[in-house]
C-alpha cells in the first residue's frame, strides 16, 4: 500500500530525515517509535503533505501512485489521513458542516454521490458513540474550546467518518487518560480491516498495549535504525532507547517486509 | 450559516452552492459592466442653480427646495473630514455631475413601461423585477443612478396600509410624513457629506409601517450606480409606527470605471414605542481594480433613532466592495429599554480602505446594545474598525457589549481598532472584547488534509470567523453574503 524509498527531508534547512525506508501492507498496523526529536511526526506530516516540510531525496508511492506529486487535498481523497497531533481549531465551522464537505469532497473525486443530510447523520451518531462523544458536539465548532482529550477524540472520529485507506495517528496517545486511551483504541482497532493499514508513532508503548503492531520501528537521528514485532516495543519499554544505539555503529539494519 | 438553515436544504441546493462558488472564486468583479441607456445628465458642477434645476426636475414642493438651499448653503461653510483613517486625493465638487436619469423614464405606473434596456440590466444583476419571477416574499425598489425605476408589491403592501415607495414619490404623496422625519435623525448639520446629500439628494426609498402592523414581507431596495462622472446620493427614510416591524434589505452595485465615484447615502430611521426595524445591507460597490485604481468612495451615514420605549434597531452589514468606506451605522437609544445591535463583516483586498463601526448613544434608562464587528485584510488593504459607546448620564442600567475580531490574509494588509467609550452614569456596564488572528499555514493544512482545495478551506475559515455575522441576515441575502466573501478573497493567500 505504502512504500517509502530513500527518505529525506528538511525544515528550514535543517534535514531531520536522513534516509527512511520502509513499506506497509494492506491489513497491517506499523509502529514509529523513537526519542523526541527523532522525526517521527515529520514522516507521518511528509506522508499527507504539510508543506512546511521540504522533501530533498527519495519517493513515496501509494497505492501505486506518487505521492510527492501529489497535493495535500488529493492525498487526503486518495484515502491518506493523519490524525494530528495538535488538531487545529476552526471558529464558527460547525464539526458537522466540516465532516459533511470532507466526506463530500472525498466522494465527488471518487465520482460517487454525496451523502444527504439524513444518511450523514446516522453515520456520525454511529461513529460518535464508539468514542463516548455527545450528539452535542456535532454543532459545536470544529475543536474549539475541546480539551485535549476531545480533539484526540475528535480526530478518530474524524477518521472512522472518512474512513482512508491509510491512517497516520502522530502521536494520538499524548494527553490522554487510560479511558480516554481504552475508547481512542477501540475506535481504532474497530478501523482496522483486511484493505486498511494503520501507522501509529507514538512516544510510550502504553498505547500499543490496546492496539497491536504487526510490526514496530525505532527512528532514531532521521534513520529506521531497528525493525521488529510487538515484542521490540515491550524491549523498549524496558531499556529505554539507549541500548539500541550501539547497534547503529556495528550495522546500518533497514528493516523491510 | 446555522445548522437549521443547513438541515433544511436538500443536498443539491448545497452542491448548487458550492457549484456557485467554484465559479464565483474564478471570476472577477462581476456586475462591472455598463448599460448603455439614454440618460439625462445635469452639467457638471454645484451651485444654487444646480440645486433649484434638480428640486425642479423632480417637480418638488416650494419646502423641499427651501431645505436643499438651506443645506447646500450651511455645506459651504463646511470641511471635509479628514479624521478617518483612509487616504485619498481631493475630490473636486464641481467636476461631478450631481443628477443622471434614464431618459425614457417619465411616471411608471406598470413594469411594462420600464425602459427595456433597463430590465435587462436588472437580469444581469439578478434582480428579476417582474413580479412573478420575484423570490415570494421580497419587494423590491430599484434605484438606478439618480432615480427609482420602480417599486415592486406596492399594491399588496398598500393593503396593510405600509408604504413603500421612492423617496421623491414620497414627498409629492405624503408631504406630512416626510416634513416630519426628514433630517429628524441626521440634520443637515449632522455632518459634511450628510449636508452635500441633504442639498443634492437624487432618490432612494421610503418606507412607513403604520402603528401595529408587521410588514408581510421583507422589503429591499437596490442601488445601481450606472452613469460615469456622476456622484450618487440618494436618501432613505424608514419609519416604524408603535409596534411595527420591518426587515428592509440593500444591495449596491456599480460598473468597472477608472475613475472614482463619489456615493454618499442619507439613511434615516426612525422606531416608535415597541417597534423593530432589521436593516441588513450587502454592498459592493465596484472596489478598484488590483492596483487600486478606480472604484467607488462610499461616505454614507446611516443612522437610527429608537424614539420610543422597547424599541429596537438593528444593523447588519457586509461590506465588500467600494475603493473606500467611510460609514457607521449608529442607534441612539432614547427609549427606555431600547436595543441598538450593530453586526458587520468588512472585507478589504488589494488597496481597498474601509474605516467602519457604529455609535451606540445609550441616553434611556436599561437600554441595551450589542456590537460584532469582524473585519477581514487581503492584500495591501487597510481595514479599521471606529465604534464608540456612550452611555449618558440617565441611561440608568445600561449595558454594551462590544466584540471586534480582525482577520489578516497577508503581511502587507493593515487592521485597526479605534473604540471610543464614553461613560457617565455610574450604574452602566460597557464590554469590550477584541481579537486578531492570522488564517494560519496549519489550518488551511487542516482542511487541506481531510479533502478540501486551499480555496474552499480559506472560504470555510472566513465563514466561519464571519458566522455570527451571517446569521443574523435573511437566507438570501447570507447565501449572497457567502459568494461576495468568496469573490473578494479570491487569490488572497497563495
Amino acid at each position: 500500500m505504502l512504500t517509502i524509498k530513500n527518505l529525506h527531508a528538511t525544515i528550514e534547512g535543517k534535514e531531520i530525515l536522513k534516509g527512511i525506508d520502509l513499506e506497509i501492507k494492506a491489513g497491517e498496523v506499523h509502529a514509529i517509535m523513537g526519542p523526541n526529536g527523532s522525526g517521527k511526526s515529520t514522516l507521518a506530516n511528509i506522508v499527507a503533505g504539510n508543506e512546511a516540510y521540504e522533501v530533498t531525496k527519495g519517493e513515496i508511492i501509494f497505492e501505486g501512485k506518487e505521492l510527492l506529486e501529489m497535493n495535500p487535498e488529493d492525498r487526503a481523497r486518495e484515502g491518506v489521513f493523519l490524525a494530528f497531533q495538535y488538531p487545529v481549531e476552526i471558529p464558527g465551522v460547525s464539526n458537522a458542516t466540516f465532516l459533511k464537505t470532507a466526506i463530500n469532497e472525498i466522494k465527488k473525486y471518487h465520482n460517487q454521490a454525496e451523502l444527504t443530510p439524513k444518511e450523514f447523520l446516522s453515520l456520525m451518531k454511529e461513529k460518535s458513540k464508539i468514542l463516548g462523544m455527545e450528539e452535542a458536539l456535532i454543532s459545536r465548532s470544529v475543536n474549539v474550546g475541546f480539551s485535549g482529550g476531545e480533539k484526540k477524540r475528535n480526530e478518530i472520529l474524524q477518521m472512522l467518518m472518512l474512513n482512508p485507506k491509510l491512517a497516520l495517528l502522530d502521536e494520538t496517545d499524548s494527553g490522554l487518560d487510560i479511558d480516554a486511551l481504552k475508547i481512542v483504541s477501540n475506535g481504532v482497532n474497530l478501523f482496522k480491516a483486511k484493505d486498511n493499514a494503520v501507522l501509529v508513532v507514538t512516544h510510550y508503548q502504553r498505547l500499543l498495549n490496546y492496539i497491536q503492531p504487526d510490526f514496530v520501528h525505532v527512528l532514531y537521528n532521521g534513520r529506521i535504525i531497528k525493525s521488529g514485532g510487538k515484542e521490540l516495543a515491550l524491549e523498549l519499554e524496558d531499556k529505554g532507547y539507549d541500548w539500541i544505539k550501539p547497534e547503529l555503529v556495528e550495522s546500518e539494519t533497514v528493516y523491510r517486509s | 450559516m446555522n445548522e437549521i438553515k443547513e438541515k433544511d436544504k436538500n443536498p443539491e441546493d448545497l452542491s448548487e452552492d458550492m457549484k456557485v462558488l467554484d465559479d464565483l472564486t474564478t471570476s472577477e468583479y462581476k456586475w462591472g459592466f455598463i448599460t448603455d441607456i439614454e440618460t439625462e445628465t445635469v452639467p457638471k458642477g454645484l451651485s444654487e442653480d444646480v440645486i433649484r434645476l434638480i428640486s425642479a426636475k423632480k417637480h418638488e414642493p416650494e419646502w423641499m427646495t427651501e431645505w436643499r438651499l438651506k443645506s447646500f448653503r450651511y455645506w459651504k461653510k463646511m470641511e471635509e473630514p479628514h479624521w478617518p483613517n483612509v487616504q485619498y486625493p481631493p475630490i473636486d465638487y464641481q467636476d461631478l455631475s450631481y443628477y443622471s436619469a434614464p431618459r425614457k423614464k417619465p411616471l411608471l405606473n406598470s413594469l411594462e413601461e420600464v425602459d427595456p434596456e433597463l430590465l435587462k440590466t436588472f437580469e444581469k444583476l439578478g434582480i428579476p423585477l417582474t413580479e412573478q419571477k420575484i423570490l415570494a416574499g421580497v419587494a423590491v425598489d430599484v434605484v438606478f443612478d439618480s432615480v427609482s425605476v420602480t417599486t415592486t408589491f406596492k399594491e399588496t403592501l398598500k393593503e396593510k396600509g405600509i408604504i413603500f415607495c421612492s423617496i421623491s414619490e414620497a414627498i409629492q404623496g405624503h408631504p406630512e410624513l416626510v416634513k416630519k422625519y426628514l433630517g429628524s435623525v441626521v440634520p443637515y448639520t449632522d455632518n459634511y457629506f450628510a449636508a452635500l446629500n441633504s442639498a443634492v439628494f437624487s432618490d432612494g426609498s421610503f418606507v412607513f409601517i403604520p402603528k401595529g402592523v408587521r410588514c408581510p414581507m421583507e422589503l429591499s431596495t437596490y442601488f445601481r450606480i450606472n452613469a460615469s462622472e456622476t456622484g450618487q446620493f440618494e436618501r432613505t427614510l424608514i419609519v416604524a409606527e408603535e409596534g411595527a416591524y420591518v426587515s428592509y434589505l440593500e444591495g449596491c452595485t456599480a460598473p468597472i470605471r477608472d475613475n472614482n465615484q463619489l456615493h454618499a447615502a442619507v439613511v434615516e430611521i426612525v422606531a416608535l414605542d415597541d417597534a423593530e426595524i432589521k436593516y441588513s445591507t450587502v454592498q459592493n460597490w465596484y472596489p478598484g481594480n488590483k492596483e487600486g485604481k478606480g472604484g467607488i468612495y462610499n461616505f454614507v451615514t446611516k443612522r437610527g433613532a429608537c424614539r420610543g420605549r422597547n424599541s429596537k434597531i438593528s444593523w447588519t452589514q457586509v461590506e465588500t466592495g467600494s475603493a473606500i468606506t467611510w460609514k457607521y451605522p449608529s442607534c441612539i437609544l432614547q427609549g427606555d429599554n431600547s436595543i441598538g445591535e450593530f453586526y458587520s463583516v468588512a472585507v478589504t483586498n488589494n488597496y481597498q480602505q474601509a474605516d467602519t463601526g457604529t455609535k451606540m448613544i445609550h441616553l434611556g434608562k436599561n437600554t441595551r446594545s450589542t456590537i460584532i464587528s469582524k473585519g477581514i485584510s487581503a492584500g495591501r488593504s487597510n481595514n479599521s474598525y471606529r465604534g464608540l459607546v456612550k452611555i449618558g448620564k440617565n441611561a440608568d442600567g445600561a449595558r454594551n457589549f462590544t466584540q471586534c475580531d480582525s482577520m489578516l490574509m497577508s503581511d502587507k494588509c493593515g487592521a485597526h481598532t479605534f473604540p471610543y467609550i464614553e461613560v457617565e452614569n455610574e450604574s452602566a456596564k460597557v464590554e469590550h472584547e477584541a481579537t486578531t488572528s492570522k488564517v494560519g499555514a496549519d489550518q488551511i493544512f487542516y482542511l487541506n488534509q481531510r479533502g478540501l482545495a486551499t480555496e474552499d478551506a480559506i472560504n470555510m475559515i472566513v465563514n466561519g470567523f464571519c458566522k455570527e455575522v451571517f446569521n443574523e441576515l435573511p437566507m438570501e441575502f447570507a447565501v449572497e453574503a457567502q459568494k461576495l466573501l468568496a469573490i473578494s478573497l479570491e487569490g488572497s493567500v497563495g
